[in-house]
């Protein structure tokens, strides 16, 4: 099929239409916006509905219910948005309820700043809202998979009845990148949980209140036995060049495709330099990082934060290696930049 | 022999965990009485409160959800963009929908959101205590104004039906009390008229029921229905504030 020049916020808003969502809930902000903006402009060309909420309490509510009815339901926002929500996504993980958040990260803390970021790692793949729970995180490192990833978020959400997330830098809603438009999706799943009137059944009751101390234990008991599944089957990682790398550095999303860049060069330099690059930030693909130790010295998370994934990449290598960190603010560092971070690397691992 | 007063079908059954004397319990039969009335049980999808009200889904016999703190609301609405022909109800507290959840009901009041709104006043947060809600009544004592509410200090009470009567959106709105016999006939006649607007697809309704809470205020079930007459009514008004026709 020919391919369209598409917008990331539009190609991860248009994905999800493919994928059959007809319900966004939203609130606008930046770098968000265009998600918002699109859908409100597609749903109602598909018989849809795109509401803007009051308010990212409200609108991750509004998820809720819409889950809870049965139909494929999308958020959007960013940094404080997404701080907003957290209640929202503690009672929805809670409830089950399969539902996307796009994230279309900006910098904090506080209001931050609306430069690409990665700071939001911790609370997008450490729970985030209150309570034992996790949701499951896509980070695209293109406008395609923006449109890709939207598929495969509503997917996974309905197989496991899980909120999932697909987290990006700003900057990549905001790039434009050739795209080729998917097929409806056809996979239906039944949903009969759902609270959507009892005619013909017993009721159905969507809640998160446990009191009884056994069946709360339960409760955490029968998410996390899910949540060993999705570990299981669904952890997703790219890897280039890691068969011999010495230097195996980790680094998602956008940032990812520059630093391909960069152990490129770095290994006409002589550096066996290699990349994995989580594609689902949880579950984190462990095991993808862990078969490099067979020949790895040393990795280096490379990330636009103060460094947080790293701390998965250390429970991945379990001290078998030293783990170094480079990281930007606000900035996706160039390749050049990257490359020289490699090669301090290298040279303080005696691999020069 | 002639049945002349059974169960609803809408409710389930279950022994109330309210304390004696609650006025939850009447309003539930209430509401479950008109459900049964207007046979919208098997179409019906309610939403309870954080509140005493939050285990209602093991009362109510339909199809139940159980909402974050004051977001009923926005779950209704939810519930209602995707099943445009179910009948939504949130039934929710005066901390629930006057305090934290104020920003939701106000808006979903302006959308004009075609689902009902039982709103149960009781002048406190009887779930976690007795605390201020939004609704005490000035010089009232409760656990966190233990001086009794005082205008320079805790601000007035909020009018939530006089609040939300004159947005566009909303299409019946009425306050009622469940103190007396009359006032009970009154309050059911005013929860079935706020679900027949949501099937009339009119508009956002929404009745306010002023409720007793005798475990907070320290008193007896008779002498807390008292207490209702002749403190809430005066500044609560019953009536119905707007009823747009079909
Ligand atoms: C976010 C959040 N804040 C606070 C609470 C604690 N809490 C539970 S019930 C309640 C007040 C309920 O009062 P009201 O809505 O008046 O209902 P009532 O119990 O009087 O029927 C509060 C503050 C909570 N569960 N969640
Ligand atoms: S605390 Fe008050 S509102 Fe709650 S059940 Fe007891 S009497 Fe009813
Ligand atoms: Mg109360």
């Amino acid at each position: 099929m020919a391919k369209v020049l598409m917008k990331g916020n539009e190609a991860l808003g248009e994905g999800a239409v493919i994928a059959g969502c007809r319900y966004f809930f939203g609130y606008p902000i930046t770098p968000q916006s265009e998600v918002a903006e699109y859908l409100a402009r597609r749903l109602p060309q598909v018989e849809g509905v795109f509401l803007q909420a009051e308010s990212e309490l409200a609108a991750i509510n509004m998820v809720y219910g819409g889950a809870a009815a049965g139909a494929r339901v999308m958020t959007g926002s960013s940094g404080p948005g997404i701080s907003l929500k957290q209640e929202g996504i503690s009672f929805i993980a809670e409830a089950e309820l399969p539902c996307v958040i796009a994230n279309i990260s900006r910098g904090g803390p506080g209001l931050g700043g609306i430069q690409p970021a990665q700071s939001d790692y911790f609370q997008a793949c450490k729970g985030g809202g209150h309570g034992d729970y996790h949701l499951m995180v896509l980070a695209p490192s293109s406008v395609q998979e923006m449109m890709d990833f939207a598929l495969l978020a509503f997917d996974l959400a309905d197989k496991y009845r899980t909120p999932v997330m697909i987290m990006s830098e700003g900057m990549l809603g905001q790039m434009m990148e050739p795209v080729e438009v998917r097929e409806p999706v056809t996979e239906q799943y039944a949903k009969p949980w759902a609270t959507n009137g009892c005619a013909g059944r017993k009721p159905n009751i969507v809640n998160t209140l446990h009191l009884g101390v056994e069946e709360l234990e339960e409760r955490n008991r029968h998410l996390f036995r899910k949540y060993a599944e999705i570990q299981a089957r669904e952890k997703r990682a790219e890897t280039m060049l890691t068969k011999d790398a010495e230097l195996v550095v980790v680094a998602f999303g956008l940032l990812s495709r520059v630093v391909k860049k960069a152990v490129i060069e770095a290994r006409k330099k002589g550096i066996k330099v290699g990349l994995v690059r989580p594609v689902t930030l949880w579950p984190f693909p462990d095991e993808h990082i862990r078969e490099c130790l067979e020949t790895a010295k040393m990795f280096l998370s490379i990330e636009i934060n103060m460094g947080q994934m790293i701390e998965d990449v250390r429970l991945a290598v379990n001290g078998q290696a030293p783990v170094e960190f480079y990281g930007r603010i606000g900035v996706v560092p160039s390749p050049r930049e990257v490359e020289e971070a490699i090669m301090a690397a290298a040279e303080k691992g005696g691999l020069v | 022999m002639k049945k002349v007063f059974v169960k609803p079908v809408s409710l389930t059954g279950k022994q109330w965990h309210y304390c004696p004397g609650c006025g939850h319990g009447i309003i539930h039969r209430l509401v479950a009485e008109c459900m049964d009335e207007l046979d919208i049980r098997e179409k019906t999808i309610g939403i309870c409160p954080v509140g005493c009200g939050v285990l209602a889904y093991e009362y109510f016999n339909c199809d139940m959800l159980e909402a974050a703190h004051g977001r009923a609301p926005a779950v209704g609405t939810g519930l209602k963009r995707v099943l445009k022909d179910r009948i939504i109800f949130t039934y929710q507290g005066d901390g629930d929908l006057a305090s934290i959840g104020m920003a939701e009901i106000v808006h979903a009041a302006s959308r004009g959101e075609k689902i009902s709104v039982f709103f149960i006043n009781n002048t406190v947060y009887g779930m976690t205590g007795g605390q201020m809600a939004p609704t005490t009544l000035l010089g009232q004592v409760t656990t966190t104004s233990p001086y009794g509410r005082d205008k320079d200090r805790e601000g007035y009470p909020i009018r939530i039906a006089e609040m939300l009567a004159p947005f566009e959106g909303t299409a019946y709105v009425s306050r009622v009390a469940i103190n007396t016999p009359a006032n009970v006939a009154r309050a059911k006649k005013a929860v079935k008229k706020a679900f027949e607007t949501q099937m009339q697809g009119l508009g956002f309704s929404l009745v306010e029921i002023l409720s007793t809470c005798p475990t907070n205020w320290g008193m007896g079930p008779v002498e807390a229905m008292k207490w209702l007459e002749s403190n809430m009514i005066p500044y609560y008004p019953l009536g119905d504030l707007k009823v747009k026709e079909g």
